[in-house]
C-alpha cells in the first residue's frame, strides 16, 4: 500500500503539496507538475463543495471538490434537497483495494 | 504549423464480425488483415513499410507478432495504446510516418477482447469506488439534463436510432434492434443510465491500409484522403473536467481538424461519433459544432423519426459493440466506405466529407479525423 492508501485506511485524507510553489498535486505524485520540485504530504481540509450528483439503487454518488482543486467521486450519506455548489463534509475515507470517499451534507 | 506534408490516403480495409469469441487478439487482427490482401490489387507484403497495432490487451511485441503472422518485415512496427481512442491514435501515428516521408505504406490493425483491461482506469484515484465508466456517464447526464433540460426520452432516441442503423451493418455485435420503447424500459443501472444507454464491450478487429500520394495509385483508383487531424489530451483523471455538460477535449480536437482540412461543421456530410453512452452522442454533436449547444436532443430525435443516417450510420458504439482497440479504426472504415459510395443500405447520399470522433476516459482525451473523397 502507498502512503496515500495507508492514510486513507486510517480515515486521513492527505495529498502531495509542492514544497517550493505550494501547488497541490492531485492525484498524488512524487514531483510538482508545475515546477518539478519535491512534494510533502499534508492534511487536506474536509470541507467540500458539491459539483454534480446522481443515484444508483437509491444511493447518492457525487463529484465534490476539496480546497478548490481536489475532485473526488464519492457517496453522499442521507442526501436531501441537494443543490449544486452546496457545502459537504468528507465524513469518512477508506481504502480496501479501491479508494472510498463518503460525504455528508452540512446542517 | 502544418506544411509540406505528403497527402495520405486510405487504400483498403478489413473487419471481423464483432462478437464474443475464444479467439486471441493476434488471430482477430489477422482475420481483419486477410481481406486487405484479398482485395487490394498489386499489394504484396514487401510493399508494407509500417505495421501498427492498436489494443489495450496486455500482449507484448504484438506488432512484431502480427507482422510475422502476415509475412511482413516492416521498417517500423509498434503498438499504440490509449484506451478507447487507441484506434484513431494509431491511424494518426501511421499518417505521420507516411506524410513525413519515413514510409509509403502502413498497415494499421486494431483488436480487443470483451474482457479488456482497458475497460477501467485504475490509476484514477479521484474516481474512488466508482471506477466503472457508467458513473462518469451518469454524472455527465445529470449535468447535461440540468443545463439543457435533456430527458431520458432524448437519450433513448440515440440508442434506438443507432441500434436500428446497426441492423444494416453485417459486422455488428447485435443481430436485432431495440426500439425507443425497449430502451425506455431497459434496466436502470443508475437513475439516468439504462443498460441500453451503454455500449457493449466485445471482441472485434478492424484493419486499414494507408499509402502516400506518391504510391497510392498502384493500389487503388479511388482513394479517400485523410485531410484533417485533431487530438487533445487534457488529463487522465476524470474529475479534472471543468464542465461536465460538454467535452472540452473534443471541442479543441475538432477545431484543429477543421482548420487542417479547411472544412467546417457545415461541410460535414456524415459523422461517426463516439457514443460509448447515449449522452456522449448528444454532447459530441454539440462539441463538434454540428448543432448549437442544447439542440442535439431535438436533432437526434429528428434523425430517428426520419430514418436519417447522417450520424453513426454504422450503428455507433451502441449498436455495433465496442471492442476498444478496434473501434476508432472501424469508425474510420465506415467513413471511408461512405465516401467511396460502398456503404450499401447505410449509404448517405453524395457524401464528400466525413468526420470521425473517438475519445477516451470521460473525454479526458479526444481524436477527430476528417476524410475527403
Ligand atoms: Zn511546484
Amino acid at each position: 500500500m502507498s502512503r496515500f492508501e495507508e492514510e486513507l485506511k486510517n480515515n486521513n485524507f492527505v495529498c502531495s503539496e509542492c514544497s517550493k510553489c505550494q501547488k497541490i498535486v492531485w492525484p498524488p505524485s512524487e514531483y510538482c507538475n508545475k515546477c518539478f520540485s519535491g512534494v510533502t504530504w499534508r492534511q487536506v481540509s474536509r470541507n467540500a463543495i458539491l459539483l454534480e450528483y446522481s443515484y444508483e439503487n437509491g444511493e447518492c454518488f457525487c463529484l465534490a471538490e476539496l480546497e478548490g482543486q481536489i475532485r473526488l467521486v464519492g457517496k453522499i450519506l442521507e442526501p436531501n434537497k441537494l443543490e449544486i455548489g452546496q457545502k459537504l463534509v468528507l465524513e469518512k475515507c477508506d481504502y480496501d483495494g479501491s479508494e472510498k470517499f463518503i460525504f455528508k451534507t452540512i446542517e | 504549423m502544418i506544411c509540406n506534408l505528403r497527402k495520405v490516403g486510405i487504400v483498403s480495409s478489413g473487419l471481423t464480425k464483432f462478437a464474443k469469441t475464444e479467439v486471441s487478439v493476434e488471430s482477430l487482427m489477422i482475420s481483419s488483415i486477410k481481406p486487405i490482401f484479398d482485395n487490394t490489387k498489386n499489394l504484396s507484403q514487401t510493399d508494407i513499410d509500417v505495421v501498427l497495432t492498436s489494443t489495450n490487451a496486455n500482449e507484448k511485441y504484438l506488432a512484431s507478432i502480427v507482422s510475422e503472422l502476415a509475412g511482413i518485415s516492416p521498417k517500423i512496427s509498434h503498438s499504440v495504446e490509449s484506451l478507447c481512442n487507441s484506434g484513431t491514435n494509431c491511424i494518426v501515428s501511421a499518417f505521420s510516418y507516411i506524410s513525413s516521408g519515413l514510409a509509403d505504406v502502413a498497415l494499421v490493425t486494431g483488436a480487443e477482447k470483451s474482457n479488456s483491461p482497458g475497460l477501467v482506469l485504475n490509476w484514477d484515484k479521484s474516481r474512488g469506488q466508482y471506477r466503472h465508466p457508467i458513473y462518469w456517464s451518469s454524472l455527465f447526464t445529470s449535468s447535461h439534463m440540468r443545463k439543457h433540460g435533456t430527458k431520458m426520452e432524448d437519450l433513448a432516441y440515440v440508442s434506438a436510432k443507432n441500434h436500428r442503423n446497426a441492423l444494416d451493418n453485417p459486422y455488428s455485435y447485435f443481430d436485432r434492434s431495440y426500439s425507443f420503447e425497449e430502451v425506455m424500459r431497459s434496466k436502470n443501472l443508475t437513475d439516468n443510465v439504462r443498460l441500453l444507454d451503454c455500449s457493449m464491450p466485445c471482441d472485434g478487429a478492424a484493419s486499414i491500409l494507408l499509402a502516400s500520394e506518391d504510391v497510392i495509385q498502384k493500389f487503388t483508383e479511388d482513394p479517400v484522403w485523410i485531410t484533417g487531424i485533431g487530438q487533445r489530451t487534457l488529463s487522465a483523471g476524470f474529475a479534472r473536467s471543468k464542465n461536465l455538460s460538454s467535452m472540452y477535449s473534443t471541442s479543441l480536437a475538432s477545431q484543429d481538424a477543421y482548420r487542417m482540412s479547411h472544412s467546417s461543421p457545415s461541410t460535414i456530410d456524415v459523422a461517426e461519433v463516439h457514443d460509448a453512452f447515449s449522452i456522449c452522442e448528444i454532447m459530441a454533436l454539440e462539441d463538434l459544432k454540428l448543432v448549437e449547444p442544447g439542440k442535439a436532443a431535438e436533432f437526434v430525435k429528428n434523425l430517428h423519426d426520419t430514418n436519417n443516417k447522417k450520424i453513426n450510420p454504422r450503428g455507433g458504439l451502441l449498436g455495433t459493440g465496442h471492442p476498444l482497440g478496434a473501434t476508432g479504426i472501424a469508425q474510420t472504415i465506415e467513413s471511408y466506405q461512405q465516401l467511396q459510395g460502398t456503404a450499401g443500405k447505410r449509404q448517405v447520399e453524395k457524401a464528400k466529407t466525413a468526420l470521425i470522433h473517438n475519445m477516451s476516459a470521460a473525454a479526458t482525451s479526444s481524436t477527430v479525423l476528417i476524410l475527403q473523397s
